[in-house]
């Protein structure tokens, strides 16, 4: 005899070191290599210390008073320095933070802004097209007025933005509610899903949102 | 001995020689005779015929083939000359070819096993291989016609963070299923239809390597009842899953074909055509296989001249359904009226390119086919051997004929395009055709190239009830 008896129990013992390393190769791409992981949770530090939290949210101002192309073009604008100045030439008119901004607006140069979110460049977004039809900043943004420096909230994974493609009506509202980040269809749970059903299919078919799935979507 | 009255005894109770079956093995020998005379090979030196074959298929093998498969790899399709509108060229061309090579094998030792043909072991086993060989030859064009292998596991039901899901209705998604399930049966079925004969091998062995080696492929077999038992059982029910696949794989690679719209592949005779056409080509194969190994190997005790026979009967059978399927093409693009199937199937003949692709189709497949009607024909090997090339041959140019003589031409004028194949394409194909030699050539040097103990139970002197078989005298003392 070659092999002595233990050898018996080989397939059973590597079959489930092989199941057990499987899931653990799974588990570990799935935790440290996706989307979720790798971009979720960007933070980066900007130029200037402007906090959401202290203009969107204690506030109130609209996300489009600063962002003021979301609603025309493909792309989220940054405001330029003038629309900074509107308030602050009067607000904190002097504070040291400022400096940059106010530099920017002096010398027409742009404030160099670190940008957050961005899609790859093999795919097609267009801001304008997803606001007009009632996705809110809030879906892939996530509550930026609580932040005070913007963080890379959601994966916006492949899979992130199909979920909603393929069934928009979950994730529809009216279009006038687009930038009220706290907004809900009822303040009790259930009920606001039973809205979210049954409205959420109706400006479906009222805006005509079309669930588009193929690839050239957004691989143009 | 008593053998030689037992002999007599059997001359009387044996029926007439016109209606007797020629023996499944020549010679009249015993049991241990058949052991020692079917290891033999894997156990002897090396032979030099085997090192001339092997040198330029190893050479094939190890450096024409991954030179071309790194070099389109890295740098994509475009290497190939497949371009608009010819996006198929002889990257599916080959796939399908080394399918249809497959098929021929699990139509042998499956559906011939489960019809209860005793004269299937001794050629099962080398066709196994071929089938083993040659779908892996066959599941590698498709991982790299795609352009980006890297991308390959789109193809796979895989949760993943890109929320890609393949498609389901889509008989090119199929495909994936079905080459793999084909590789893994087969895989299995020739592998399990081996642990007998490697314990066979193991027992024999004189150095410890040897034996080590058998001793972990045979798996602990000791052939005991129970082992025996399961086996068996096991074994049928690969015989019935694989005998379903012969039909099944073939039949998807031609719904590839016939679920598109174009003239010339949108016919609902295609599934058949492709299972019937695998198997002629398969036939071919092992015709040039057959014969060259029985004499090579010095087997013509068990690979008997009967069995090459009953072989070329059945390529010819195939080959005259694939008659037939052409004839009903040519009359149904006819009697279709449509101008489109008109034109495409005029143009296989008579067009200005690749006309001579179907005219070999006619002169081999149709006309070479004619030959094995003849006892004699079928009776001379170097003539099988001859025409087994012949038929793969013929079998090439038909899928040649299907993907691009109907790609290049289609219904608008100003999408047609000519299609060359460049060195690549050449360099890939000798490549894969290296690759299936030389891990046949391995197979036939290093495992039981037959399968030693179906061909014991085929043989009177394994049946226990027979009078030279089993316990002396017949086990009726």
């Amino acid at each position: 005899m070659i092999f002595p008896k233990w050898t018996n129990s080989l397939p059973l013992v590597l079959g489930a070191v092989a199941a057990l390393a499987g899931a653990g190769v799974a588990a570990g791409v799935t935790m440290y290599l996706t989307p979720k992981y790798t971009r979720a949770g960007y933070t980066p530090v900007q130029p200037v210390p402007f906090s959401h939290n202290i203009h969107a949210g204690q506030l109130g101002l609209d996300c489009r008073f600063c962002h003021n192309g979301v609603e025309r073009s493909w792309f989220a604008n940054l405001p330029g320095a003038s629309t900074c100045m509107n308030c602050h030439s009067v607000v904190l008119k002097d504070d040291p933070r400022l400096a940059i901004v106010r530099e920017s607006a002096a010398n027409n140069t742009p404030v160099p802004w670190v940008q957050v979110h961005k899609v790859p460049d093999y795919v097609y977004f267009n801001h304008s097209v997803h606001v007009d039809r009632g996705i809110s900043c809030v879906k892939c943004h996530g509550r930026v007025d609580q932040m005070d420096e913007v963080r890379h909230d959601k994966s916006l994974s492949m899979s992130f933005c199909l979920d909603c493609h393929r069934d928009p009506a979950a994730n529809i509202r009216p279009t006038d509610k687009v930038t009220k980040l706290d907004w809900q269809w009822s303040t009790n749970a259930a009920e606001a899903d039973r809205l979210q059903d049954s409205e959420g299919k109706k400006l479906v078919e009222h805006m005509k949102v079309e669930s588009l799935t193929s690839c050239s979507a957004c691989h143009r | 001995m008593s053998e030689i009255a037992n002999i007599e005894e059997l001359k009387k109770l044996a029926p007439p020689a016109e209606l007797r079956r020629a023996p499944v093995v020549e010679g009249n020998q015993g049991l241990g005779w058949l052991t020692d005379k079917l290891s033999a090979f894997a156990e002897a030196k090396v032979p030099i015929w085997w090192w001339i074959a092997f040198v330029p298929a190893a050479f094939a093998a190890t450096v024409i083939f991954p030179v071309c498969l790194f070099y389109q790899v890295f740098t994509g399709v475009g290497v190939w000359g497949n371009n608009h509108p010819d996006m198929w060229g002889w990257d599916i061309v080959n796939f399908i070819w080394w399918v249809g090579v497959a098929h021929a094998g699990t139509l042998i030792s499956a559906l011939l096993f489960l019809t209860r043909q005793h004269w299937r072991t001794t050629i099962g086993r080398m066709a196994e291989a071929m089938t083993v060989f040659s779908v892996a030859m066959a599941g590698l064009y498709p991982a790299i016609h795609v352009g980006r292998a890297w991308f390959d596991w789109f193809m796979f039901p895989i949760p993943n963070s890109n929320g890609n899901w393949p498609q389901f209705k889509s008989p090119l998604m199929w495909d994936v299923f079905a080459v793999n399930t084909y590789l893994m049966v087969s895989s299995l079925f020739w592998f399990m239809g081996m642990i007998p004969d490697f314990a066979v091998l193991r027992d024999r062995s004189t150095t410890r390597i040897r034996k080590g080696i058998f001793s972990f492929l045979a798996m602990g077999w000791t052939g005991s009842a129970w082992q025996w038992h399961n086996y068996e059982k096991a074994y049928i029910v690969l015989c019935g899953l694989c005998t379903l696949l012969v039909f099944t794989v073939s039949s998807i690679v031609g719904l590839d074909f016939c679920t598109a719209q174009l003239a010339g592949w949108h016919a609902t005779i295609f599934p058949l055509y492709f299972v019937i056409g695998a198997v002629f080509c398969g036939f071919g194969m092992m015709l040039v296989l057959l014969t060259s190994l029985r004499k090579l190997c010095h087997l013509e005790n068990v690979i008997t001249l009967s069995h090459i026979d009953k072989v070329a009967k059945l390529a010819l059978v195939s080959g005259l359904i694939i008659n037939y399927i052409y004839l009903m093409e040519i009359f149904i693009a006819w009697y279709s009226g449509d101008p489109y199937e008109r034109w495409v199937f005029g143009h296989r003949f008579f067009g200005q390119e690749y006309w001579y692709f179907g005219w070999a189709l006619i002169a081999i497949n149709v006309c070479v086919t004619q030959l094995l009607w003849f006892k004699k024909i079928r009776s001379n090997l170097v003539a099988l051997f001859v025409i087994g090339l012949l038929i793969n041959c013929g079998m090439w140019s038909e899928r040649f004929v299907i993907v691009v003589g109907s790609l290049y031409q289609d219904f608008l004028p100003a999408n047609w395009g000519k299609y060359h194949p460049t060195m690549w394409d050449v360099g890939l194909y000798i490549g894969t055709l290296g690759a299936f030699f030389m891990l046949y050539l391995l197979f036939v040097k290093f495992l039981p190239v037959i399968a030693i103990s179906e061909v014991k139970g085929a043989t009177p002197q394994g049946d226990p009830h027979h009078p030279l078989g089993g316990a002396p005298k017949g086990g009726h003392q």
